[in-house]
């Protein structure tokens, strides 16, 4: 069964009435890394969760390749703009998704300890995950997301009110998933992130895409005026 | 004011003179209520959970059922239970009445609404909080339960006290059901009952005393165990 590519048919998501994102029609490949821009309430978060399989389209169609949707979710991890952290220690938290899917304990214990090195936090790992610092409970996040191997992470603005050096560390992670292969789909509002990392842009605005092309391309020479406009800083309404 | 004293001069004898009826009837009433409370718990956390993450058609209705049942009049369950365990009823082969089983049975029955109800409003807001989370990682219906009954279990202690405390302070069903006989069905409540009838009012005082007493004592020993409140949990 494969994944991709995703693909977005006159998508539509409502809610309570109100249009949240759509018409929106895109194919999304396995390669790379693509990143979501675009001001606060374009549909970026509600495009993402539409991805994920969080909303569902009240018009039009989503496909993931060959997949359902409880499937591709299965092959997907998402890290939502403020880590959701359970009440339990740091390793416990990484283990968690890993005990969901029935692996044993000790196995999953072993798993979780290597991600807790690769994130950094072994001095914290028998800590109360509550009581770590903003960056800390992303990268936990992160680590939670790529301990089940995902196809495809999901990432909403994963370093949204962090610090330099907690921005820098989160990108190497992403990096690490997108070298072993894994997609990652990312929205920011960092310009100097999206150039670092983005092979491609999705740029939305009003609940649609107005482009979706190459990066450099995108920064270069925006085929939009909102898009020149969004990238001059100036204010979109 | 005199009676008051005398009250907890009584209650200190009985307790000095280790009375051997005192420590029957509290024996019987610590018996019946945590075993009452402990079916209760395991019938009422996981329906609470239940009804927390699970979307149907009447929910609301449900739960405004619920609610109302934390509020069950004690002196009707008794009477519900006795019908059911009297001799010429479906379940009089089992001769229950007037046994404490059938006085486990009815503070069952009182007990087990509001320990769910209690759950269910923990859980809800858990559930709001982890709903995403838990939805992305595909987590089945009985994961979610069970990730809400840990994530929640602190909450879910107090809902269990709350229910003991309901429990042990409880006389109409009990008296009904139990018959309140001497060395076999009679606890705190019900012999407090007996001695304010016979106007023995210091001997009823002690007793009662020794009934909070035993309910602060519960209480304070579940929650050091438990650690409720360790340090860092604030």
């Amino acid at each position: 069964m494969e994944l991709f590519p995703l693909t977005l048919d006159k998508a539509v998501v409502r809610v309570k009435g109100s249009q949240l994102l759509g018409p929106v029609s895109c194919r999304i490949s396995s390669e790379g890394l693509s990143v979501i821009m675009g001001p606060n309430g374009s549909g970026k978060t509600t495009f993402l969760r539409l991805l994920h399989g969080l909303e569902r389209c009240r018009e039009g169609e989503i496909e993931w390749g060959d997949m359902g949707r409880r499937e591709a979710m299965r092959s997907q991890s998402y890290v939502f703009q403020s880590p959701i952290i359970l009440r339990r220690s740091v390793r416990d938290n990484i283990v968690y998704p890993l005990r969901l899917r029935n692996v044993a304990r000790a196995k999953a214990e072993r798993e979780a300890e290597k991600w807790i090195r690769e994130v950094g936090l072994e001095e914290r790992m028998h800590l109360d995950a509550r009581n770590l610092s903003g960056g800390e409970k992303q990268k936990l996040s992160l680590a939670r997301a790529l301990i089940t191997e995902p196809r495809l992470l999901i990432l909403d603005e994963p370093s949204a009110n962090l610090d330099g050096a907690s921005t820098r560390d989160i990108e190497r992670l992403i990096l690490l998933a997108k070298d072993k292969g894994c997609k990652i789909i990312m929205a920011t509002h960092d310009f100097g992130q999206a150039r670092r990392l983005a092979d491609d842009v999705l740029f939305f605005h009003h609940g649609t895409i107005l482009e979706q092309g190459n990066a450099q391309a995108f920064f270069e020479q925006p085929r939009t005026l909102e898009g020149r406009a969004f990238l001059r800083g100036d204010i979109l309404i | 004011m005199n009676e008051l004293l005398a009250g907890i001069g009584d209650a200190f004898s009985l307790l000095i003179a280790l009375d051997p009826d005192l420590l029957e009837i509290s024996s019987l009433s610590l018996q019946v209520s945590l075993t009452a409370v402990l079916i209760a718990a395991v019938i009422g956390l996981p329906f609470g959970a239940w009804l927390s993450v699970s979307r149907f058609r009447y929910r609301r209705s449900a739960i405004a059922i619920l609610n109302a049942l934390m509020g069950l009049p004690p002196v009707v369950v008794g009477l519900i239970v006795y019908l059911l365990f009297s001799r010429s009823s479906p379940f009089g082969v089992f001769n229950l009445l007037f046994t404490p089983t059938a006085m486990i049975i009815a503070q069952t029955i009182l007990v087990t609404p509001i320990i769910a109800s209690l759950t269910h409003q923990t859980l809800r807001e858990l559930w709001f909080q982890y709903h995403d989370l838990l939805i992305s990682m595909n987590a089945s219906k009985w994961q979610r339960m069970k990730t809400l009954l840990w994530e929640g279990r602190r909450g879910l202690l107090t809902a269990s006290l709350t229910g003991f405390g309901r429990a042990i302070g409880e006389i109409g069903a009990i008296m009904i059901v139990g018959g309140n006989i001497d060395h076999l069905t009679r606890v705190l409540t019900t012999a407090i009952a007996l001695e304010v009838g016979k106007g023995n009012f210091p001997l009823a005082l002690g007793l009662g005393f020794i009934l909070i007493a035993i309910a602060i004592f519960i209480n304070m020993a579940v929650h050091i165990l438990s650690k409720t409140e360790r340090e860092g949990t604030w």
